[in-house]
């Protein structure tokens, strides 16, 4: 029964952090089906949003509710500013020097955040707790079933977002072809806005949970954090929502049962060789549509 | 040219109608077929061009004429049909090897090495034409700088079909619209092609560049001796230039024949004008 | 062309540089051990000539080839790695004359063969894909070599990389003058490739890949042998890293490190081998040079990675590449004549 019970809190473990993957995949899938970038920054909005709770908690000892919201506010301004800033100057060019500005961002982040906050990481005081749920030998901590429910509920609410309302339809529009979707009216700069205010939405809610289970916050957690969930967005299908969310719990999974076996070292190793065998095997990913470039 | 060839018979399938069937054709299309998902691009493309042949391929917009060029140079693989070139079946093979079969092609977007010189164009064309190996470039060995010399002799030549010399150190992407063609020709012709496929080679030039271009055509064929099969919607020069006519329509051929042919013929104005009919001079 | 400018025949050309630069290689290594240098800014020339060498292998898949890929480090620590641990096999450090420069060169050659069949192997399956793909898969492999390079002594069960704690006591092999003749030996090798048949048709790839195929261009075969070439390069420059510092950690090759390279490369001009050479120069001297300035390195780095792309995106010197002769010739020619910079690349 012992091994069950681990068997069954790593599954657990897997789903928490699968939820956390997932949350920021969608972020990058979106702004790719969007812009065709790779966004690298977006892990880096997750590490801010971190920061904003760990400011307004420890430093200034807001309520948990403002904090999160702060964040949440913070990381979606964010999203918006670095497009408007960095990304929308190069609309029009070579997607190299866009994934390279990407890049530079992300690490303008980083280093910049190490530069004033120091390279250690800030802990951040318990914000949510609750009681744990028991089932059997086995435990499910509070933190997990608030990450797993919020995500859900997350994805529920974007899929309504993009499948009903008239900017969903205007960010699928875009996506299928930029050039048509201006021409029937739909206002590029809105759309593409409003795309990064969602991801990076929902990376601000991401960054929350992660406190939420890992209770520390680092100029740095963004990058392994970021690449993992890109590793997600691109085995779901980079563009796909539905292989977002896939994505994102097939990688949290993978790693819990990594560490199970107790080869943990090797995690990011595994997730990167998944990544790498997707590629090869199915580079369109889980659930992505095929590319052809036209001649 | 045609008044030099001895048997004039009709072979099936053949665009030129009354092709000189004492040599085997240079390029013979069997039923060439393909689908993108569900839909049927091209279907039962039958299409044979001889030596020294200039053929067109003319059809309304969407007709699959492009689609036809990208698998003569296998960019797509067919779903059905076959292609031999010179006899070769070049089902499965890579484009750069039809290319080294003996197929170059322009593109209608064009697709130059922008900011590559004009004579580095020529010479990425004629990589094939040089052997040296990459030894022999590390060391700068004797073969490097023989054949280099030579290729860069007749590259020179080459854009000297369009009076290009001058330009061969100008970045390919500074062009004029009407250079930049004919770069692409010239290159296209540095690969020594047995059949050289021309994608709308006179879109955007004016009519006395189009008339020198006609004239360069007939030109290159006479001198190399190689079969042209050209997209165009320039009807005028369709008609002047080319021995024999394919029309394609929604991925078929609904009519093949001479220009005076295809001129004439109902389907033909059916399908550039719709059903009420008009004149001939239709352009798509 | 038809003009009636005095120009240098090929081969004397040729002749002309290797003498310039066989002279240059003697003079400033003399110039180095003197006692005017100190050893302290001999070593910053030295790390200035690994990073060149980074710069100028990188430059080879990113400005010539026309892909981004993301994890050169990787190559960098094979190299590193496969150097450090043959150094120590065979004892370098007890090596006397000839056996011991057998040794270095064997080294450095076989760091680079090891990387460049690292190269092959990530190479062909990698380059089936584009762009992003291309830069993500090579992002994941160097991240894979880093946490191999961590755990592969618990798998293999004998210490062969010594784990995060680090490989140590690796022969210091590394002086001024291998560095210099590595940099010379690499930007020569590259520049003669980049000027032949096989150069052009790299970069026929980079312009315009379907155009290049229907040229009679073996694409993938060109894309692995560029990406093999940069990898090879890669691992020499690592091999004389782990001979300079003496002792290696997986950590100093992650992503941080091939976004190090990358930013070179894009601020010389992604292209051009005289501003990968340059930036490598600026990029490397400039933190020591302002001792104050080294906290805010990696922020100016990527500031300058972002500045570049939106403001001036082909780099500081675009595709131009150097050329002696040309100058050689231009002073030659009653002209106003350009000043004489040193340099490797040339023509």
């Amino acid at each position: 029964m012992a091994f069950l019970s681990t068997l069954f809190s790593q599954v657990i473990n897997g789903l928490q952090s699968g939820s956390i993957y997932a949350l920021v995949a969608l972020g990058y899938s979106m702004v790719y089906g969007i812009i065709m970038l790779l966004n690298f920054a977006h892990g880096d909005i997750i590490m801010v949003g971190a920061y904003v709770v760990w400011m307004s908690t420890a430093n200034f000892g807001f309520h948990p509710i403002v904090s999160i919201l702060l964040a949440v506010v913070v990381s979606t301004t964010l999203g918006v500013v670095i497009e408007k800033v960095a990304y929308a100057p190069l609309r029009s060019s070579p997607r190299l020097s866009l994934l390279i500005t990407a890049i530079g961002i992300s690490f303008l982040l980083e280093n910049g955040f190490q530069l004033i906050f120091g390279a250690g990481a800030k802990v951040v005081p318990d914000f949510l707790t609750g009681p744990s749920v028991h089932l059997g030998s086995a435990t499910i901590s509070f933190s997990a079933i608030v990450t797993i429910v919020v995500t859900v509920l997350m994805m529920a609410g974007l899929t309504f977002l993009v499948q009903k309302t008239k900017l969903g339809k205007a960010m699928r529009a875009v996506s299928e072809d930029m050039g048509a979707a201006q021409l029937m009216g739909i206002n590029l700069n809105t759309t593409i806005s409003f795309t990064f205010a969602m991801g990076s939405a929902l990376a601000g809610v991401a960054s929350v949970l992660y406190l939420s289970s890992y209770g520390q916050a680092s100029p740095t957690m963004g990058s392994m954090l970021g690449l993992k969930a890109f590793v997600a967005a691109v085995l779901g299908g980079i563009g796909s929502l539905p292989g977002a969310m896939l994505g994102g719990f097939v990688i949290g999974m993978a790693e819990a049962l990594v560490s199970a076996a107790g080869l943990s070292v090797w995690k990011d190793g595994v997730v990167f060789a998944i990544l790498i065998i997707v590629l090869l095997v199915k580079p369109t990913g889980l659930m992505g549509k095929p590319m052809t470039e036209k001649v | 040219m045609s008044e030099q060839k001895t048997k004039l018979v009709e072979v099936p399938g053949g665009i030129i109608p009354e092709r000189d069937v004492s040599q085997p054709p240079v390029l013979e299309v069997r039923h060439l077929g393909i689908d993108f998902g569900g839909l049927t691009a091209v279907d039962d493309f039958d299409f044979v061009i001889g030596k020294d042949e200039i053929g067109g391929l003319i059809g309304p917009n969407g007709a699959g004429k492009t689609t036809v060029f990208n698998l003569l140079t296998n960019v797509y693989q067919p779903t059905r049909g076959h292609i031999l070139l010179g006899g070769v079946d070049t089902r499965g093979k890579k484009t750069y090897e039809v290319n080294k079969l003996g197929i170059a092609r322009t593109f209608q977007n064009i697709r130059l090495f922008k900011t590559l010189t004009v004579l580095d164009n020529v010479l990425i064309g004629m990589h094939n034409g040089m052997g040296y190996n990459l030894g022999s470039s590390v060391l700068r060995l004797p073969a490097y700088w023989k054949q280099e010399k030579e290729a860069k002799q007749e590259a020179l030549s080459l854009l000297g079909i369009f009076d290009m010399q001058d330009l061969a150190e100008v970045h390919a992407g500074n062009l004029p619209y009407g250079a930049q063609r004919r770069l692409e020709i010239v290159r296209a012709l540095a690969t020594k092609p047995k059949i050289l496929l021309l994608d709308e080679p006179a879109a955007g030039m004016n009519p006395s560049e189009t008339a020198e271009l006609m004239e360069n055509i007939r030109r290159i064929r006479d001198r190399f001796g190689i079969a042209v099969i050209l997209i165009e919607h320039d009807m005028n020069l369709v008609m002047n230039i080319c021995e024999g006519i394919a029309v394609l329509n929604y991925g078929r051929i609904i009519a093949k024949g001479t220009p005076e042919e295809i001129r004439k013929n109902p389907v033909v104005i059916e399908a550039y004008l719709g059903k009420k009919g008009g004149t001939a001079n239709a352009e798509g | 062309m038809k003009t009636n400018r005095k120009t240098i025949p090929m081969p004397m050309r040729y002749l002309i540089n290797t003498v310039l630069i066989v002279l240059f290689i003697l003079a400033s290594t003399l110039f180095v051990n003197s006692d005017a240098v100190s050893g302290y800014f001999t070593k910053i020339l030295m790390v200035i000539g690994i990073n060149i060498i980074l710069a100028v292998s990188l430059n080879i898949a990113t400005g010539y080839l026309g892909q981004l890929p993301l994890g050169h480090a990787g190559f960098m620590a094979v190299g590193a790695y496969t150097g450090g641990i043959f150094l120590k096999a065979v004892d370098a450090a007890k090596a006397t004359g000839g056996t011991y420069y057998l040794y270095v060169a064997a080294a450095l050659v076989l760091s680079g063969i090891v990387a460049g069949i690292f190269g092959i192997l990530i190479g062909v399956p990698a380059l089936r894909l584009k762009g992003d793909y291309l830069a993500i898969i090579t992002l994941g492999f160097g991240e894979i070599i880093r946490v191999v390079l961590t755990n592969i002594d618990s798998v293999l069960g004998f210490d062969l990389t010594y784990g995060a704690s680090g490989l140590k006591r690796i022969p210091k092999i590394t002086t001024f003058f291998n560095v210099l003749l590595c940099v010379v030996l690499s930007c020569v090798v590259i520049h003669m490739v980049m000027k032949s048949r096989h150069g052009r048709a790299i970069l026929s790839i980079r312009e315009n890949e379907i155009a290049a195929e229907s040229c009679g261009i073996r694409t993938t075969y060109y894309k692995v042998m560029a990406f093999t070439m940069s990898a090879f390069f890669a691992g020499v420059a690592g091999c004389l890293y782990a001979g300079y510092l003496g002792s290696l950690q997986p950590s100093s090759f992650g992503f941080m490190k091939s976004i190090e390279i990358l930013v070179m490369v894009v601020l010389g001009g992604m292209g051009s081998m005289l501003g990968s050479i340059l930036s490598a120069t600026v990029l490397t001297a400039l933190p020591e040079a302002l001792r104050a300035f080294s906290d805010y390195r990696m922020v100016v780095y990527s500031l300058v990675l972002v500045l570049m792309m939106i403001f001036k995106p082909t780099g500081l010197l675009g595709q131009y590449d150097f050329s002696l002769s040309r100058i050689l010739e231009k002073l030659m020619n009653p002209k106003k004549s350009a000043g004489k910079k040193e340099g490797a690349s040339h023509e």
